[in-house]
């Protein structure tokens, strides 16, 4: 396995969806090259980063409204019905 | 992901559905403040602004309140609520730019994902090898703001259904699985979108901590 290769398939790697003679394969290739070594880790932590970003919320107007509408849905829809 | 309104078994799913039928505001109110979070990031996958994506958001709603009656439980309520979502987001952003259908891959999909200049070429002692090996990236905080704004502006110039995949996996932490069937897509086609957008935040990230420019700089 080439460098150039390898760096392609880190996804399928990470996802457990290697077939197992290419799994080993890239398993040498990482323990010999502190290149892909580097690669990897830092792809990982780019997955790392994507995770930590932080959560966005709606507006407390927006909130409101929704909150609202739901109020006029109760009345109009007749809640649970008969 | 794992909030107080996370629905994954069938009997609470059931119940939930029954309070909100039933006008139990409290029950929908949790649902909002739940699941707002990542309907918002995936409107923003859709559409180009917050506001637009919190008008989506909005519209999601009105829209799951119109339809709750008719909801019979085939899909996840979760599932289904993305549906209405990704119409509403696809209405909203085909002013914007065209949409492209998830279930086949496009130009944007292939070649390699990283610089082949970075690799060597036939005629040199190692076809394929690194010419120079990345370069470390120096300690930093776990997400600074700066960190923070790189990986969102990546995010931003990623082709759509890269950063819809992207999203739904590594900031809504979905499985392969279910970003498959929400999207309609295969298992090999998810991947290969989520590496490829993957690479490209990392070669963002690797331009700010190396100070080396992006490939799309370079070109």
């Amino acid at each position: 396995m080439t460098c150039s290769e390898f760096v392609e398939l880190v996804t399928a790697y990470l996802e457990g969806t290697l077939p197992a003679d290419q799994r080993a394969a890239f398993d040498e290739h990482l323990a010999l090259c502190p290149g892909c070594e580097t690669y990897l880790e830092q792809f990982q932590e780019t997955i790392d980063l994507l995770g930590e970003l932080p959560e966005e919320s709606l507006s407390t107007p927006g909130r409101e409204r929704l909150l609202e509408a739901f109020a006029q849905w109760r009345r109009t829809s007749g809640g649970d019905g008969p | 992901m794992t909030g107080t309104t996370d629905v994954r078994d069938r009997a609470d799913e059931d119940d939930l559905v029954a309070r909100l039928r039933a006008g139990d505001e409290q029950t929908f109110a949790a649902l909002v403040d739940g699941w707002s979070g990542w309907m918002l990031r995936l409107a923003r996958a859709h559409v180009p602004t917050p506001s637009a994506a919190e008008e989506v958001v909005q519209d999601t709603w009105l829209a799951v309140l119109e339809g709750l009656d008719r909801f019979r439980g085939e899909a996840s309520l979760r599932t289904w609520v993305y549906r209405i979502l990704q119409n509403q987001a696809k209405r909203r952003g085909v002013r914007e730019r065209r949409t492209v259908p998830f279930a086949s891959l496009t130009p944007d999909d292939q070649g390699p994902t990283v610089d082949p200049e970075r690799f060597q070429g036939p005629s040199e002692p190692h076809p394929g090898g690194w010419r120079r090996f990345p370069e470390e990236w120096p300690e930093h905080a776990a997400l600074s703001r700066e960190v923070h704004e790189v990986v969102t502006t990546a995010l931003t110039v990623l082709p759509t259904r890269q950063r819809v995949v992207v999203t739904l996996r590594d900031l809504d932490g979905h499985t392969a699985d279910e970003v498959c069937d929400l999207l309609g897509i295969t298992v090999g086609n998810q991947r290969v979108l989520l590496h490829r957008g993957r690479a490209v935040v990392r070669d963002h990230l690797e331009r700010y901590f190396t100070g080396t420019p992006t490939r799309s700089e370079v070109s």
